[in-house]
């Protein structure tokens, strides 16, 4: 990996960040005036244009936009309407709950993903494998929010063994991490399984067994870091599909994150909130995009090296 | 004879050996080989492809095991190395390694003894580098499996062994991960790799052919001068007889999954005794004149594992085939210390 590799990655990100902040802008901008939604219906004009006035809506679209880009890089996100306080403000206290809740996904996602896989490789063909190829296909087909309300029937209303609601404790977590984290998991199980499959067929596997090197140590210094890379990937590029879960999730188990803030804000137009929590997730996707890309340059020696450039 | 080839390789005084199994009649080596297969048989599902093959070596002597693509060599060599995957199984015969027999050894064993008694060079180089692993460890790998170095003393064996093998700049060359070295490099790095604990035995499967001329030239004689300076017996299978004129003692034809003639290199080339062996002669002699009449090559390619002709498998291709051809033709002495497997190859005059 080269310093040329980082930079093009770098630039890249800042492109995307770019693009994203500008979609925003636009989206937001095109789908109606929030001033007389947020308004009564009967308020009276002057009282709209008041508004209008205070927010800059009245502006020319370009002037707004070099007005909202500015305010962006200072970290003004606007004003929330509802909650008479700065965006951003309102979702920064949110933002612990997601992640709380994101990363615990996350973390059973690797355990259970990887580790299924990896167990349904090397036993190829066994119980073992078909069970997690069952799992993989019931965690895919299984939308989240179905899956949401089947678990706090059984676990919450049926056997009344977890709560269905709220945070606070470690078991109020189990559920929703779980349900946002299934269908990840299954991909990653899916993925780490054929992509082990895939190098165990690979040379470089019998010369490792030719060189006599034990089993153990062939799958892990051998087979992991090939399989790794296209591992990687579906880890990194799912992220996404965990912060979309989030938003999904989180009002099924009433999980005061970003993810119900959004949809609450998004039921009110309460466009800075909207804006503000569109934004953070644009910069995370953005931010674990580059992660993943420099993770790559890591694992693989070949990436970021023109073919040729440094041949013998 | 054999005895001769011995000990011009300086192995003579190896002869002292008690010969602990009686040899086959044919070649095989008077000292106690140091691999020997018995009546190999390999294949899938119910389709024969590799029938019956016995093969010695002995130390430091160099067998090759000549026949056209798809006759069944590299099968023969992952076979005697415990190496074949799924499909492919073992499905008959006997391999043993210093007189330790290694089939129904289970995988365990079998790497504790693949790398420090046995090592092999595969066919394509490249690929058979790990590539996400730079090429020094992967030399020294062996080394820390079988003789329990710490990775910092197997390191530095690392590239004394690829100095050895001919790279130069051994010590940043290590440093190095496989594509971005050449195929000979590759190649030079799979020699020092198999080379690391100086086994008895290096099975070196095509580990020239890709390579061009003049790489090739250079590999060859490297191995030669290590194997003499170790006594390592090696089996080198190649489709190309100028390189089995420089580096075979004895050479051993395959076809279709049989050995069909076995003999010292002199011999094989002063008077082939198979038919087979016949027209690859031909074919070399017509590939080393620039004529371009074409009288020589074999017409047709070898049949596949499953379309084999029963008797002689090569009596579709074979200028002398008749009606006794249908029935298998067992191996016979044709002159001193060679074998032919066929009808009308009754023994020289
Ligand atoms: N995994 C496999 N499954 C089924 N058939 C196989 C498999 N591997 C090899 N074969 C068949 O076995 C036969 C012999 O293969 P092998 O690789 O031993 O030939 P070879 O003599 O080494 O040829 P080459 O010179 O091309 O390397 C071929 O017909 C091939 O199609
Ligand atoms: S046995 Fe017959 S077909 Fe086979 S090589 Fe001899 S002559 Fe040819
Ligand atoms: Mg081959």
């Amino acid at each position: 990996m080269n310093l040329r590799f980082i930079l093009t990655k770098l630039f890249r990100a800042f492109l995307t960040l770019v693009l994203a902040v500008t979609f925003v802008f636009v989206v937001l901008r095109m789908s109606g005036d929030p001033v007389t939604q947020m308004l009564p219906d009967d308020a009276p004009p002057s009282v709209i244009a008041q508004y209008r006035e205070m927010w800059g809506l009245d502006r020319p679209l370009p002037e707004q936009y070099v007005h909202y880009v500015v305010g962006i890089l200072h970290g003004d996100f606007g004003f929330s309407f509802r909650d008479d306080r700065p965006a951003l403000d309102v979702v920064l206290e949110r933002v612990p709950l997601t992640l709380e809740l994101g990363l615990t996904a996350f973390g059973l996602t690797l355990i259970l993903g990887l580790g299924a896989g990896l167990l349904a490789a090397l036993n190829r063909g066994t119980g073992v494998d078909h069970a997690t190829m069952a799992f993989t296909i019931f965690g895919h087909s299984m939308p989240n929010f179905f899956l949401g309300i089947l678990l706090i029937l059984l676990f919450a209303m049926t056997w009344r063994i977890l709560p269905s609601s709220g945070t606070g404790t470690w078991a109020h977590l189990v559920l929703p991490a779980v349900t946002l984290g299934t269908s990840y998991a299954a991909t990653v199980a899916r993925f780490t399984r054929s992509s082990l499959l895939e190098v165990l067929h690979q040379p470089f596997m019998r010369t490792a067994r030719a060189k006599g090197v034990p089993f153990r140590r062939s799958i892990l210094g051998h087979a992991l870091p090939n399989a790794g890379i296209p591992i990687v990937t579906v880890v990194g590029l799912r992220i996404g599909a965990l912060v979309g879960g989030a938003v999904v999730v989180e009002p099924v188990f009433a999980w005061p994150g970003i993810g119900q803030l959004l949809v609450n804000a998004v039921a009110a137009r309460d466009l800075a909130i909207v804006q503000a929590v569109v934004l953070l997730i644009a910069f995370t996707m953005v931010v674990v995009n580059f992660l993943v890309d420099i993770t790559y340059g890591w694992l693989d020696p070949r990436i970021g090296v023109v073919r040729g450039e440094a041949n013998a | 004879m054999t005895v001769d080839v011995l000990e011009r390789q300086g192995v003579g005084s190896a002869g002292a050996l008690p010969a602990t199994r009686t040899p086959p009649a044919d070649t095989a080596p008077a000292v106690e080989p140091v691999l020997s297969i018995d009546g190999l048989s390999v294949g899938t599902g119910n389709v024969d492809i590799v029938i019956d093959v016995s093969l010695a070596v002995a130390p430091g002597e160099t067998l090759c095991l000549v026949g056209e693509s798809g006759c069944g060599k590299s099968l023969t060599c992952l076979a005697a190395m415990g190496l074949l995957a799924d499909p492919v199984r073992l499905k008959a015969g006997s391999v043993s390694l210093q007189g330790r027999e290694l089939t129904g050894l289970d995988e365990k064993h079998l790497r504790q003894i693949r790398g420090r008694d046995m090592a092999m060079i595969f066919q394509d180089p490249a690929a058979s580098l790990n590539p996400v692993q730079r090429v020094g460890r992967q030399v020294a790998e062996a080394l820390v499996v079988h003789e329990g170095l710490g990775m910092r003393a197997a390191m530095h064996r690392a590239v004394e062994l690829l100095d050895r093998v001919g790279i130069v700049n051994a010590t940043s060359r290590a440093e190095a991960y496989p594509h971005q070295l050449s195929g000979g490099m590759c190649q030079r790095v799979m020699i020092a790799m198999a080379l690391a604990c100086r086994p008895r035995l290096i099975i070196a499967d095509e580990s020239t052919t890709a390579l061009d001329v003049t790489t090739q030239a250079q590999i060859l004689k490297l191995m030669k001068t290590l194997q003499q300076e170790t006594g390592t017996a090696m089996i080198f299978v190649t489709h190309d007889l100028s390189v089995v004129a420089e580096i075979a003692d004895r050479v051993a034809v395959m076809y279709s999954g049989r050995i069909v003639e076995t003999g010292l290199v002199d011999d094989i080339f002063d008077h082939p005794g198979h038919p087979y062996t016949r027209g690859l002669m031909d074919c070399r002699l017509h590939a080393l004149s620039a004529t371009s009449e074409r009288l020589a090559a074999i017409a047709g390619t070898v049949p596949r594992p499953a379309a084999r002709p029963s008797g002689c498998a090569f009596r579709t291709r074979c200028p002398k085939a008749a009606e006794r051809c249908e029935t298998l033709p067992l191996p016979r002495g044709f002159a001193a210390g060679q074998t032919v497997a066929c009808h009308f190859s009754g023994p020289a005059q």
